[in-house]
């Protein structure tokens, strides 16, 4: 069984218990902890049950390499599914529960699965659910998605109880991982003088050289880390940020750093995650390495672990996985283990060791403190069923023959070590096979680029292939160095001398043993996350998946949460000896950021909520509010839809509205309209150029309507242009074009017609707009006084500067709604006030505010177009009626060449019409009519849509505008929309002006 | 993500400040001109492994359009340079033969 020691754990706190829950039981375990550690503690090795087959699993390892040991951790608006216990570190009142299983961990039914193993190889999901076809959507898929996950996802409707935020950094040096060579590629660095910044995904400096042992300077490593330490903490030029793992590095220095603030101390002030948004100038990725399993058969079973991970265990947190463990290796590294579990008053019935002619100075002290070792031995099978119970030795050379059975409850295994070459590759960086050390190692020759084409990216120690603790402090100090050297930093670097025990070479074992039959490898896992073993990459390359990247997704190999950090060498090594080509002609997978996941709180940052997207207000946003008006985002504003009074419907709320407003007076909040000031002795000329009509002879005083399409000629925007004085223009756009068309205007006088002489301000948010509308609207403007607003004076289509009930104000006598209409321009400021104004004055008129839903039914009984109703980005001006708005007469618009072209002429465009239903209903929106005959998809040939449909109340009856094909060349005829219950609606071409036709109440 | 430099402001900024516009250098053909010429125009553009020259603009800064020329394999910025020129200057034309010899670029090389 697995136990606290009653001594050790230099990273534990014996002082301070701590209790928390796993599956319900409460358990206690140190200050210092790692859930992984305090479940091991508490003899709890079985954690859960793997994805396709079930099968009992332990933890495996002691880092973020962990494939096995994921938890549902927290609950309700804290709960988080695949958490790895490995990296979480322990706190008071932790929940844990276990995934992938059901009922419950010890009895699963799932786990009839691995008894089906024979029938469930890679590959098997592709050639068993493609027929019946059928059968995918009501059989299949139902059963493969309550089957299949890991955890589970958190409750939809719960929010997030944390918060969480984005810094940002600029740095000369940024140095990943904070093991020693992190740490003394960060000091000379840094004593050179560059801006250095190092952070460290763990909660602990020096990484695992303090377990390893060996001696920096003179001095054991732990105690040179507190130096280290020490010594950065003093300099100003360094930062080091502790449980801040480098996730990803992108083009030109950019990386992303994922702090987890507060995660071992939940609920705690501040943010849980933070992601870091950093600028190196050079990145020194100082990763350390990750060991291999070995494989064998049952190396899957709760006690087989990781030889890094029993010592760590041991070391770090005086826990043991086991009181006899058998270590089996191809290398010297593994026997420190050994050695450490020997010295803490464990056993070690044998090591096996796969090589010949075995190990070097480590393999004798091992001998020498009394452990039996088996040179060219190593595991046939491992014992057990839940947990291990022994294991079978063989010779490596063989097929598998037991030669002895050894009891043991658990095992370390050791198949060497790969650099962590993640950050690296993530931007580009190549690798080196490294065959003696059987590694994929950075090929220094060929980093990844940055904007100036030099290579922004170095390794420092295990990560850069220097293996042992000399060469580690070595090539740790002239990486660091030199990247600061590259920015021009060149300081006398101190280097830092590791000591270490020689080791013997190690061998490469991709299968234990050599000449392992069927059985034995289809029980040799290689993923354990995703059940991948070594017989399904086997499968896999006689059926044709030669490319690595191909073998991976039949297989899923190395596509599970942990991304393959152990499987991915050994599934290739196996995939280059069934292909029998050398392993660097099979290569790797690519690796792709994160790497490890990281939340998405922390990609979110404080982008939520009401932060997310702010939202403009008018100056009448509050009182909106407190009439309770009903919400339209428009872009990013919020526009009232409608006002409805108590026990009012909207749709009674949309036609009392517009009935007002016909029959007396309407008010409109028209503040979101989009107001450009085009100004310059040009400007006149580049209007000409951005509308279809000519706005250079628009006499001052005077409005125009004017359209602006796109270069390919469709319909883009609309509105009315007023002309200010000789060198000025104010074009109004759309609510939602304000900013679009400010910088379309901004392109082309930049990038095309730079020799222009004309300056465009968007000046939308200085004014406050109101239309004042219906046949009272000219009366209410003379109470308030100031201005002469008559028929006379200000005619339709023009505009005037001065006063109106004693604010500076511009009134536009233009009309979206066919009355007599005016809107009033006050300074923004002054916009409350005088809205406060016109509702005063109009009481008498029954003054009633609208909202958008009434504006566009008042717009659509008299056929005047919407953008983003009637145009959708394949609609031209003349598909809408509008030709009188486009010049003849200029060379030039844009626009003008792309409306040329000959499908943009050809007569059977669909156009704009009115459509009235013959039942007097409303069409659904955007339904379409039919044509006879089929497509060549069996569908019914249409003959246009419908783009605008309301009830209108001034004609009691269902209206909508649509285009047609020749419509206004139909008008009268019948067309059919069918709607999607099945039935149809009629509908007869009419002319798409409703409403007053020949405009009798707007010109008055 | 990328780091350019704005010619206009002199600001070295991360990507997300700026915004990219699409190839440089176009020539606008309108009313008279051949339907091949419009279609060039409008919807033909180089797609090169290398060397290509592009528009952005500094909308999160000082608003300005400005032209980049770049490498789209490995990500090397040779030079931005004002919006306001029908091709590149001689200064980056020099710098990319430096380090790409023999490059060339519809016309230009």
């Amino acid at each position: 069984m697995s136990t606290r020691l009653s001594s050790g754990g230099r990273l534990v706190n014996r002082a301070k218990q701590v209790s928390f829950t796993f599956n319900g039981k409460r358990m206690t375990g140190y200050e210092g902890d790692t859930l992984g550690s305090a479940l091991l503690a508490n003899d709890q090795m079985m954690v859960g049950r793997s994805f396709k087959y079930h099968r009992p699993r332990g933890i495996v390892a002691s880092g973020v390499e962990e494939p096995n040991a994921l938890v549902n951790l927290g609950q309700g608006a804290r709960m988080e599914p695949n958490q790895r216990v490995t990296t979480t570190e322990l706190f008071d009142g932790l929940t844990a529960t276990s995934q992938n299983h059901w009922p419950s961990l010890e009895f699963d039914i799932g786990a009839v699965n691995t008894y089906l193993w024979r029938f469930l190889p890679a590959g098997f999901y592709y050639k068993m659910f493609m027929y019946p076809r059928a059968f995918w959507k009501h059989v299949y898929e139902p059963f493969i998605r309550q089957s299949a996950g890991l955890g589970k996802a958190p409750d939809a409707e719960t929010l997030d109880a944390d918060l969480y935020e984005h810094f940002h950094a600029y740095v000369d040096v940024l140095v990943i991982g904070g093991g020693v060579a992190g740490l003394q590629a960060a000091l000379s660095a840094g004593r050179a003088g560059a801006r250095v910044m190092l952070i460290e995904q763990t909660a602990h400096w020096g990484g695992r050289a303090p377990v390893d042992g060996g001696t920096i300077d003179g001095m054991a490593p732990g105690a040179w880390v507190e130096q280290a330490v020490a010594e950065l903490s003093g300099m100003e030029n360094v930062k080091m940020r502790p449980r801040t793992m480098g996730a990803g590095v992108y083009d030109h220095g950019y990386v992303l750093g994922y702090e987890r603030v507060n995660d071992h101390k939940p609920g705690a002030k501040g943010v849980r995650h933070r992601l870091w948004r950093i600028r190196a100038q050079r990145i020194v990725s100082a990763g350390g390495a990750i060991e291999r399993p070995l494989s064998f058969a049952g190396n899957d079973l709760p006690g087989v672990m990781l030889a890094s991970a029993v010592r760590d265990y041991i070391v770090d947190y005086g826990v043991s996985p086991g009181d006899r463990v058998v270590v089996v290796t191809n290398n010297d590294d593994a026997y420190r283990t050994a050695l450490a579990v020997k010295a803490a008053g464990l056993q070690v019935p044998v090591i096996l060791d796969a090589r010949p002619n075995g190990g070097g100075a480590l393999a004798e002290a091992a001998k020498k403190a009394g452990i039996r070792v088996e040179n060219g031995k190593g595991i046939a099978k491992v014992k057990g069923g839940k947990r291990v119970t022994g294991v079978a030795i063989c010779l490596q050379a063989g097929e598998g023959s037991v030669i002895e059975e050894i009891a043991c409850d658990a095992v370390a295994m050791s198949g060497g070590w790969s650099p962590v070459v993640h950050l690296w590759s993530h931007c580009g960086g190549k690798l080196l096979w490294d065959a003696e050390r059987a590694m994929f190692r950075p090929d220094g020759a060929k980093p990844p680029t940055d904007q100036d084409g030099e290579g922004f990216v170095v390794c420092a120690g295990n990560a850069n292939g220097a293996m042992t603790l000399d060469a580690v402090m070595a090539d740790a100090t002239l990486q660091g160095a030199g990247a600061a050297a590259e920015l021009g930093f060149k300081g006398a670097a101190a280097g830092a001398k590791g000591e270490a025990e020689a080791e013997a070479p190690m061998a490469a074992v991709w299968m234990m043993p050599q000449g392992a039959n069927i059985k034995l490898r289809m029980k040799s896992w290689l993923d354990y996350q995703n059940d991948v073993k070594v017989s399904d990459v086997q499968l896999a390359a006689r059926e044709g998946y030669e490319s690595v990247e191909h073998a991976k997704r039949y297989t899923t190999l190395g596509m599970a949460t942990d991304q393959g950090k152990l499987s991915n060498i050994n599934g290739l090594a196996i995939l280059s000896y069934a292909l029998n080509q050398p392993i660097p002609q099979t290569g790797t997978t690519t690796f792709r950021p994160p790497y490890t996941p990281i939340s998405m709180g922390a990609i979110g940052g404080a982008a939520r909520a009401e932060v997310f997207q702010p939202i403009r207000r008018t100056s009448l946003y509050d009182w909106h509010e407190a009439q309770n008006a009903y919400w339209e985002p428009v872009g990013q504003w919020r526009r009232p839809y409608c006002y409805p009074k108590a026990g009012e419907s909207h749709h009674d709320a949309v036609t009392r509205e517009i009935n007002q407003t016909r029959n007396s007076l309407g008010l409109l909040d028209a503040s979101t309209l989009g107001k450009l000031i085009v100004k310059g002795p040009d400007a006149g000329k580049f209007l000409d150029l951005m509308y279809t009509n000519m706005m250079s002879n628009l006499a001052v005083g005077k409005c125009r309507y004017g359209l602006m399409c796109n270069e390919n000629g469709f319909l883009s925007d609309d509105g009315v242009v007023a002309r200010m004085d000789e060198d000025t223009w104010l074009c109004h756009t759309t609510t939602g074009g304000a900013d679009r068309i400010h910088a379309h205007m901004e392109e082309w006088l930049q990038t095309e017609w730079w020799d222009l002489k004309v300056y465009v301000a968007n000046v939308t948010e200085q004014w406050a707009q109101f239309a004042v509308v219906g046949p009272n609207g000219r009366k209410v403007l003379e109470k308030l006084g100031g201005m002469d607003v008559s028929k006379e004076t200000l005619p339709f289509m023009q505009w005037a500067e001065g006063t109106l009930g004693g604010v500076k104000a511009r009134a536009f006598r233009i009309s979206f709604s066919g009355e007599l209409s005016y809107e009033i321009a006050v300074p923004a400021s002054e916009g409350r006030a005088f809205w406060d104004m016109l509702l005063k004055a109009g009481e008498e008129f029954g003054a009633t505010p609208y909202g958008t839903e009434a504006l566009h039914v008042l717009r659509a009984e008299k056929g005047f177009i919407m953008i983003g109703d009637e145009t959708d980005g394949t609609v031209i001006p003349q598909d809408l009626g509008l030709d009188w708005a486009i010049s003849k007469k200029k060379t030039d618009y844009i626009g003008k060449r792309g409306q040329e072209r000959i499908h943009m002429v050809r007569p059977d465009r669909w156009k704009l019409v009115g459509l009235e239903t013959l039942d007097g209903s409303v069409i659904p929106d955007g339904a379409y009519a039919v044509d006879e005959g089929k497509n060549s998809n069996g569908q019914r040939n249409t003959q246009g849509r419908v783009t605008s449909t309301y009830y209108s109340p001034t004609l009691g009856r269902g209206i909508a505008l649509g285009i047609v094909r020749d419509g206004p060349k139909r008008m009268g005829e019948v067309i059919e929309f069918p709607k999607t219950d099945g039935t149809s609606v009629k509908a007869r071409i009419v002319d798409p002006v409703f409403y007053d036709k020949e405009g009798a109440k707007q010109n008055v | 993500m990328l780091t350019l430099t704005c010619p206009y402001c002199g600001v070295s900024g991360e990507e997300t400040e700026f915004h990219a516009g699409g190839e440089a250098h176009l020539k606008r053909f309108i009313s008279g001109s051949t339907d091949a010429e419009f279609d060039e125009y409008m919807f033909l553009r180089e797609n090169p492994k290398g060397v290509h020259f592009e528009r952005w603009r500094h909308v999160y800064g000082c608003g300005k359009w400005f032209h980049a020329a770049r490498d789209t394999n490995t990500l090397e910025v040779f030079g931005t340079y004002s919006a306001q020129v029908s091709e590149p200057p001689k200064e980056i034309k020099d710098k990319i033969s430096a380090k790409r010899p023999g490059w060339s670029w519809r016309n230009f090389k």
